[in-house]
């Protein structure tokens, strides 16, 4: 059932046991791109991936799930519905004054959530800190996967962890990169590369195929961090406007626009809009 | 031996307990050589990165490591502060951090190094013990107190010290009593000696704490009349909340001493600063007497 795919809501395809969840969550409102950016690594990672159950969530030797990016966080509240971390009713009043779940969410009000999340730039120096914790357990079982945006990235904060993480061969460590192309200023060279110069692996793949997402999350070599970037492309079908084949529609999904470093290309109209993070 | 020996020493000690972590950013790495090579998982130096430190610390106290993360004032408590907020008290996980430098050890390396706002800075988080000692031989104890608890802990380290130590003055301990209805002055850390040689002839209660929070509000309940005047090694008035608090229901005037909020521009040595903030004894008895002298009876 891990890669059977519904269309809710029009047009965006999506894993099909999270497909009512975040109807649920939506309540008739519209998201912000990044969750559909989203929302297949984080079934992913939870279907095929994470050695972590709703009774194993306190095991010291289960693996973790930071989201780093917390403004995802309706794909993420939607699987960890669809698999039983938290009741679906949950869903229902989400960001309301009595919910435990807030538009980025706190992992002492959520049962399955590793780290509360929202600044961005937090959870790879966390994620890095967990490994070393794990490490000096000598707990070599569970692995740390700690996914963050294109955009993310600009945050320095990540490039400490990323060339410490580096430099001291975290083999625990996993980053997963959304790259929905949202970072203003672009990462000339390709997102991966700033990983791979100091000595992690990487993979790049559709961030929407479940396949390649499976066998980039598992690829890690063992001996040091890996990186997965999961590319959200503009032409991958989950952007395809449900009426795209009538010419008036056909635009609507992607804004126009020309970066200065590399002229003509165009950047998709699934970044953040201002406010609702990066 | 200075209060970072000190610190050392026991923090090294402590890695007996496989449970504790020192995290570093290259300041007293050396000091922790030894220590990481018996050590190695235990002793983490991420190089010059505050911001991870700190991130660090976070994640090995989500899987339960105690973590002890150390660095000079201003890059342990300012750089990083948004870390401190949400990678330790937004997560409910805790960790010890211990600074050196403290508001002008190394005046002569200018503004970068001073740090009077640190405690301030951590007195806006909520649940945390700040320990100041004024004398290398009541590091141990601190730290001790700090690694066994469970919470988050600031111990703030200078090379400046009294004569004499006092382990055990989390609570206030009065080291000069000058009888019934006398002022009460408060100093924390190593501004005691100062403290006292300023009121040697006054008729002022001193009373020495090196815990400034949780501040003792039973014990300045119990010793305070209606003059208050509290002297500390950081910004003025950090402390001047918590005592109008602990005081609302009785009248009461209150001076509160330490370093100013200026930029002074000036180098110098720690002594300098001492006496441009007024925190010499000097200084200290110009402004005690005057204080002192406004609030007594006319005529």
């Amino acid at each position: 059932m891990t890669t059977s795919t519904a269309t809710r809501p029009p047009g965006r395809l999506l894993p099909a046991p999270v497909v009512a969840p975040l109807e649920r969550i939506r309540a008739g409102d519209a998201y912000d791109a990044n969750v559909y950016s989203t929302v297949d690594v984080h079934w992913v990672l939870y279907d095929r991936v994470l050695r972590v159950t709703p009774a194993t969530v306190d095991d010291p030797d289960r693996d973790r799930f930071l989201l780093s990016k917390g403004h995802a966080v309706a794909g993420y509240y939607a699987v960890l519905a669809a698999k039983g971390f938290i009741p679906v009713d949950w869903l229902d009043d989400a960001g309301g004054p009595d919910s435990r779940l807030g538009g980025h969410p706190d992992r002492t009000l959520v049962p399955g959530v590793e780290i509360g999340s929202g600044s961005l730039g937090h959870g790879l120096g966390l994620g890095v800190g967990t490994v070393l914790g794990l490490r000096a357990q000598g707990r070599t079982t569970p692995r740390v996967y700690v996914l963050l945006g294109d955009a993310e990235l600009d945050e320095g904060s990540n490039h400490e962890a990323i060339a410490y993480a580096g430099a001291a061969g975290l083999a625990g460590l996993t980053a997963i990169v959304v790259d929905n192309s949202s970072a203003s200023h672009g990462w000339p060279g390709g997102v991966a590369s700033r990983f791979t110069v100091n000595g992690w692996t990487a993979a790049t793949v559709d961030g929407h195929d479940h396949d390649a997402l499976h066998a980039a999350l598992t690829g890690h070599d063992g001996h040091r961090p890996h990186v997965v970037v999961a590319v959200d492309t503009p032409r991958h079908p989950a952007h395809r406007p449900a009426d795209a084949d009538r010419p008036e529609q056909a635009g609507r999904s992607e804004i126009q626009a020309v970066r200065p470093d590399q002229p003509g290309r165009s950047v998709a109209g699934d970044g953040p809009t201002p406010g609702s993070g990066k | 031996m200075t209060m970072r020996d000190a610190f050392v020493a026991s923090a090294t000690r402590f890695l007996d307990d496989p449970r504790t972590t020192i995290v570093l950013a290259d300041i007293s790495a050396d000091a922790f050589a030894g220590a990481a090579r018996r050590y190695p998982g235990q002793v983490v130096n991420v190089g010059i990165r505050e911001q991870l430190m700190v991130g660090v610390a976070g994640g090995l106290a989500l899987t339960g490591q105690r973590p002890i993360v150390h660095s000079y004032a201003p890059f342990l408590v300012e750089r990083a502060y948004e870390q401190i907020k949400l990678d330790l008290d937004h997560q409910g996980v805790g960790a010890v951090l211990v600074s050196i430098g403290a508001s002008y050890d190394r005046a002569e390396a200018g503004r970068t190094h001073l740090a009077p706002a640190d405690v301030a800075l951590i007195d806006t988080l909520d649940g945390w013990t700040v320990h100041v000692p004024g004398h290398p031989d009541e590091v141990p104890d601190l730290l001790r107190d700090a690694v066994c608890g469970q919470h988050s802990t600031y111990l703030r380290l200078s090379t400046r010290s009294n004569a004499r130590a006092y382990p055990q003055a989390g609570g206030l301990h009065v080291v000069r009593d000058a009888g019934p209805g006398a002022a009460l002055l408060v100093a924390v850390g190593p501004v005691r000696d100062e403290a006292l040689a300023a009121v040697a002839d006054l008729p002022v209660t001193v009373a020495y704490t090196h815990r400034p929070r949780p501040f003792d509000v039973t014990g300045l309940r119990a010793l305070a009349g209606s003059e208050m005047i509290v002297v500390e090694p950081y910004l003025a008035g950090t402390s001047a909340r918590v005592v109008a608090e602990a005081l609302a229901d009785r009248p009461h005037r209150l001076l509160s001493l330490g370093v100013g909020r200026a930029e002074l521009r000036r180098y110098g040595t720690a002594e300098d600063h001492d006496r441009w903030h007024g925190l010499d004894p000097a200084g200290l008895r110009r402004a005690i007497g005057d204080f002192l002298t406004a609030g007594a009876p006319v005529g």
